[in-house]
């Protein structure tokens, strides 16, 4: 049987339906706007003639970012740091949370306390500077005069993460490692065989935390890469909007599209590849918010 | 409990004496060479704590050895000499900003301020707005026409911090006189519906700095509140129907069945992100202010990490610098800590 709605309900229903339709709205609107702006010719931009459409299309805009070889340069950076800098940083959290979800483990919750403490205090800005610049200091001597290395290795370790690597280990049923061990599997292997296999939805969450970490990352890149050419991705977008925002600049400018122009394509060109990956991604998206390291 | 002797020794019958019991022989053995013992047990498993070496070195080198920089805050700065050879200067760089007196020390209140009112701002318009987003999600009855809605308003967390300031910078931003340009869209939206005046929205509302705390915020809901509604949906979609079914039954209307039915199912998940929430209100992003503030907007905008970047980075203050941020840092910890066992004492729920 089919209950008839309330008045209450009613009321509710319409109300969630608009303001969710307005919020909805209110976060699609500057994509749109950005894709728009990037296409419109310069006086329909700079005349704030635009308001959802293109006007006066033109790609020259995108075609200019395309040709330009330092634009590429800074994606491939980025996707340098991405990848490495997960396949690093994921590698010493699966050890470090296998070995800390053990309960034989010695002084396992001073071990514990050693991550957890990380979370509650950091030294802040400046001692981690200087930091940094002592091991790049260890990093040169050594040979490794790319800094994107060192951004690799020693930035974007995050404890949470190995938390949530632990408890899903934690979660693995002990007869399953004890068969494992019976069957003359050394520790390496039950970790390879037993343990990944066994946590793999968290394991590509938290492959995804670190990845998101390293594609946004900005502060610490453009601190300590010096080499302009190594920069990534979103560096490159913050010192193109610096320059492009600046007065001095934008009066001397004489294309047939807009300075803004040229940022939007930015914008566009920097979310697009997320949008695509978004679909085969979703799962763990969502997945990592419910997550959380609480424990019993 | 207190020990008797039975634990440790064993009463011999015949000849009436008192001897050491084994497993106390095995205790004393254990105690006596616990070192001893504990290599013993490393080696034997020496495999497991191999694996535990590179996180123990990563954060020791990146996380740890940071912190024995912060001595420096003690120390009279010096470009030359490493931390550990820097003169002491006691207190002193504290004392000048806590009560200093001067430009600095009221700059370093002002940080101090700004840091509180943008977090506590925060969590008065920010929490909230995921939570409702969840409610109204679960009115929606067709999978498909909620899950357009869910994507769209996550749309913004894929965005990284300097794509979304890019925007936002693009977005509000000022009319050139000299050029005749317009101001950006959302200034012009926002003026044409009379909420700013035009001059406002001509000079550029990130210039502005009675602005600041209002973009930073409705930029941070604009970011956040789609994603972060997915563990509040999560909660809501796991009332059983019965339970909405019975308080019909006994007469409730909407009203009703949010207060008993929906608000003590969520409860407990609101209880721990408002926790984690208040826990991380000092340590808000500086990345964020770092990207939208200008010397324009100090004023309102200037936080503690902002301000000993502009001092211990931009400038040559280290001390001074690392003394800021070490004391916010200290009661950003103080205040983890604290919500953490609020957390655990009242709800058996303990976040690390």
């Amino acid at each position: 049987m089919k209950r008839k709605l309330e008045i209450s309900e009613l009321i509710f229903k319409i109300i969630s339906y608009t303001l969710l339709t307005v919020f909805a709205l209110c976060c699609l609107y500057p994509f749109l706007y950005a894709v728009s702006a990037s296409m419109s010719g310069r006086h329909a931009v700079e005349y704030g003639e635009i308001i959802l459409f293109p006007k006066a299309v033109q790609f020259d805009a995108f075609s200019r970012m395309f040709n330009d070889n330092t634009f590429w340069n800074a994606y491939s950076n980025t996707l340098f740091l991405t990848v490495y800098g997960t396949i690093w940083a994921l590698g010493v959290a699966i050890l470090g949370g296998y070995a800390l979800s053990k309960k034989r483990l010695l002084f396992r919750k001073a071990f514990n306390f050693y991550l957890v403490f990380t979370m509650w205090f950091s030294a802040g800005i400046v001692p981690q500077y200087l930091n940094y610049l002592a091991t790049k200091d260890v990093f040169n001597s050594v040979g490794i005069t790319d800094d994107k290395w060192l951004v690799v290795i020693a930035m974007g370790m995050a404890a949470m993460n190995i938390i949530l690597l632990r408890n899903a280990f934690e979660g693995v049923p002990s007869e399953i490692e004890e068969a494992a061990i019976v069957d003359g599997a050394s520790e390496f292997q039950v970790l390879s065989k037993v343990f990944i296999p066994m946590s793999k939805s968290t394991i590509a969450t938290v492959a995804l935390f670190f990845a998101i970490s390293r594609w946004n990352g900005y502060f610490w890149a453009r601190q300590m890469i010096s080499n302009q050419n190594e920069h990534p991705l979103q560096v490159f977008i913050r010192l193109r909007l610096e320059e492009f925002t600046d007065p001095e600049f934008t009066a001397g400018w004489n294309f047939p599209y807009a300075t803004d122009s040229v940022i939007y394509a930015l914008v566009v060109c920097s979310i697009v590849p997320i949008l695509i990956i978004y679909p085969f991604i979703q799962k763990y998206f969502a997945k990592g918010t419910n997550a959380g390291g609480v424990k019993e | 409990m207190k020990g008797q002797a039975g634990d440790f020794l064993i009463l011999d019958k015949a000849t009436g004496t008192y001897r050491e019991s084994p497993e106390q022989l095995v205790r004393d053995d254990v105690e006596k060479h616990y070192w001893l013992h504990v290599g013993r047990t490393i080696l034997k498993d020496w495999r497991l704590y191999v694996m535990l070496v590179p996180t123990i070195l990563v954060f020791l080198f990146w996380r740890y050895l940071p912190m024995y920089e912060l001595l420096g805050s003690f120390k009279v700065s010096d470009q030359v000499k490493s931390v550990a050879d820097q003169y002491f200067a006691g207190f002193s760089y504290f004392k000048r900003l806590l009560v200093g007196g001067d430009t600095l020390s009221t700059e370093f209140w002002r940080a101090m301020r700004n840091t509180f009112l943008l977090s506590f701002y925060g969590l008065l318009f920010g929490f909230p707005m995921p939570i409702l987003l969840a409610l109204f999600f679960n009115e929606i009855r067709s999978n498909i026409a909620r899950s357009v809605y869910q994507v769209l308003t996550y749309l913004p967390k894929f965005m990284s911090t300097v794509v979304m300031t890019s925007l936002v910078t693009m977005l509000v931003k000022q009319a050139s006189a000299t050029m005749g340009t317009q101001p950006g869209i959302v200034s012009q939206a926002l003026a044409s519906l009379g909420l700013i005046s035009q001059d406002a929205a001509r000079a550029g509302l990130l210039n502005n700095p009675n602005f600041f705390r209002a973009i930073y915020q409705i930029s941070g809901i604009w970011e956040t509140a789609g994603y972060d509604s997915i563990v509040f949906f999560a909660a809501i979609i796991a009332i059983s129907p019965t339970s909405y079914e019975a308080a019909q039954i006994d007469g409730a209307n909407k009203m009703a069945q949010m207060r008993y039915v929906v608000l003590p199912s969520i409860l407990s998940t609101v209880v721990i992100m408002l926790i984690t929430r208040i826990g991380s209100m000092l340590s808000i992003g500086y990345e964020k202010v770092l990207l939208l503030y200008n010397p324009n907007t100090y004023v309102t905008a200037d936080v503690v990490s902002t301000f000993a970047q502009r001092y211990g980075l931009a400038g040559s203050q280290k001390g001074i610098a690392s003394a800021a941020e070490m004391m916010n840092n200290i009661i950003g910890m103080l205040l983890v800590i604290g919500a953490n066992t609020i957390a655990r004492k009242a709800s058996n729920v303990s976040l690390y």
